[in-house]
């Protein structure tokens, strides 16, 4: 017996022709914003200013140190904190799960912009009590303030990608493991956390993306991180540029982790394509 | 002075601090209803045009979401307050040399967060135009709907419904996002907060209450997406 087996493969339809008007659009709205990035590009050849990169990019640098350094003491300390959180939210134990829900969603619920306030302003505000505990190095420095912000505002999300990921699982690979004697500690760590870290990885890049772009925040409460800088060169040069290099700078590091994350997504699946 | 209590600082009138807030709340709730319409009707041309085939409009397409969801939105917002004006002022001056031009606070943000909300927005329309089957246009064509009438009549239904989850994530997030118009002045919640927390001192009193404000607005705004999605279920069991 033998089937014929013709494969009929879709091909998309051919372009069309000349000039529709969905064309037309289009190259208009490339047009625009190639004139638009070609404006940039000229406002800051004509804007060039030696005296000014010599006089701030070396503070650009050092800004950009601050943020890096920023984004990923808060984004493992979160990581930590999101493990008993996670817990919490997967547990039975209703005091446990509604503690969880409540952090989670304090956290997510409210801008990153009051959360720091309300720990550099509004716990600096108790200097006295702070003082007498030993604590009030700490929450001195606005660093070390917007680090704790950020930290307990990823945990949360944090916490629900974990989550998440976990529950993504079925049911059976726990069974499974469970039948073939492994325990639950060896069982998350073999069986379920690698199908987990597939389903994670690309919401952990995106908070890592998130986080980057919220670190901008803590410029306003002091902290010369790169936003940081390029508020004081404003101000104290009143040229826009300082705030053009700065978004090139967010915008290539970004991309680059956007890539990045892409790249490993499409290294770790290998086994699920064909 | 004698220290006031926290109730006389929060009660309603010239000694406490409720009313201000309060004018602070209905800024940002404006802000954030004058920017939907706005996002939501941008945020549907860039889908569109993210899934069309005509590759220079994609192109175009994707640019824009590139540029306004990889810039902090608190570069953006300092960008277009400074810049805009700066740009403004050389067009005008093209004609009218002696022009000033001055960006309110408000519109800027409106813009802003505008162009935020509509490149978040656009990524769940196109993950629901993916989701509407071609089958559902070919049948808008084989009935003799123009592209336009398949569009709006067909489509755009099925779509608000799919879509509809993943722009409330993008509403809550707007509402967060008002807050950084704060810094540029507009008085809003977190802004009329501040000011209360620096005459008076008590910032951490007056900053848990701009942040009890915004988890109010998350509740609330859940409640009313929660009857608007079984309004639009009930309409799709009929």
């Amino acid at each position: 017996m033998s089937v014929s087996q013709t494969i009929v493969v879709d091909k998309p339809p051919p372009l069309a022709r000349g000039w529709p008007r969905a064309r037309i659009v289009g190259y208009a709205l490339v047009g625009v914003w190639i004139l638009f990035g070609l404006g940039i590009v000229a406002y800051l050849v004509y804007a060039w200013n030696p005296e000014f990169f010599a006089r701030y990019a070396p503070a650009y640098l050092q800004g950009l140190g601050t943020t890096l350094s920023l984004v990923s003491i808060s984004m493992v300390l979160g990581a930590l904190f999101s493990l008993p959180v996670a817990y919490g939210r997967m547990s039975k134990n209703w005091i446990l799960s509604g503690l969880a829900y409540c952090y989670v969603y304090f956290f997510r619920g409210t801008p990153l912009l009051v959360q720091t306030y309300l720990v550099y302003y509004g716990v600096g505000s108790f200097r006295p009590e702070l003082e007498t505990v030993g604590l009030w190095w700490f929450f001195r420095e606005a660093f070390y303030c917007g680090v704790f912000a950020f930290s307990l505002n990823t945990a949360a999300y944090q916490a629900e990608i974990l989550r998440g990921a976990i529950e993504s699982v079925p049911r059976g690979q726990w069974e499974g493991a469970a039948s073939l004697g492994l325990h639950k500690l060896q069982t998350l760590r073999k069986v379920v956390l690698p199908q987990a870290i597939i389903v994670a990885l690309r919401p952990y890049g995106n908070e890592l993306i998130l986080m980057i772009k919220a670190s901008a925040i803590v410029a306003i409460i002091t902290v010369y991180d790169l936003m940081g800088n390029a508020k004081l060169a404003y101000a104290k040069s009143f040229d826009i540029q300082a705030y053009i290099w700065v978004a090139i700078v967010y915008l290539v590091m970004v991309e680059i982790l956007r890539h990045g994350v892409e790249w490993i997504e499409r290294r770790i699946t290998v086994h699920l394509h064909r | 002075m004698p220290a006031q209590s926290i109730w006389t600082l929060l009660s309603w009138g010239p000694d406490g601090w409720s009313d201000d807030i309060a004018s602070g709340v209905l800024v940002t709730i404006v802000l954030a209803l004058a920017t939907l319409p706005i996002g939501l009707t941008i945020g549907f041309f860039v889908a569109f045009a993210k899934q069309h085939e005509e590759p220079s409009l994609r192109l175009a397409a994707n640019i824009y979401t590139t540029v306004f969801r990889g810039l902090p939105e608190l570069v953006t917002l300092f960008l277009f307050f400074f810049g805009m004006p700066l740009l403004l002022q050389y067009l005008v001056r093209l004609f009218n040399p002696n022009a000033t031009i001055d960006v309110n606070s408000f519109i800027a943000g409106m813009i802003v967060l505008s162009l935020i909300f509509s490149s978040y927005a656009s990524e769940v329309f196109l993950s629901a135009f993916r989701a509407i089957p071609k089958g559902q246009y070919e049948g808008g064509y084989a009935i003799g709907l123009s592209k336009w009438q398949t569009m709006r009549l067909i489509i755009l239904p099925q779509l608000i419904r799919i879509a509809f989850p993943g722009l409330e994530n993008c509403w809550l997030s707007l509402l967060k996002d008002t807050s950084l118009v704060s810094v540029v002045n507009l008085a809003e919640t977190l802004r009329q907060s501040g000011v209360a927390a620096r005459v008076t001192k008590h910032a951490f009193l007056f900053y848990s209450v701009a942040a009890l404000i915004f988890l109010a607005l998350a509740i609330l705004s859940s409640i009313a997406t929660g009857h608007i999605l079984r309004h639009l279920g009930r309409r799709a069991v009929r």
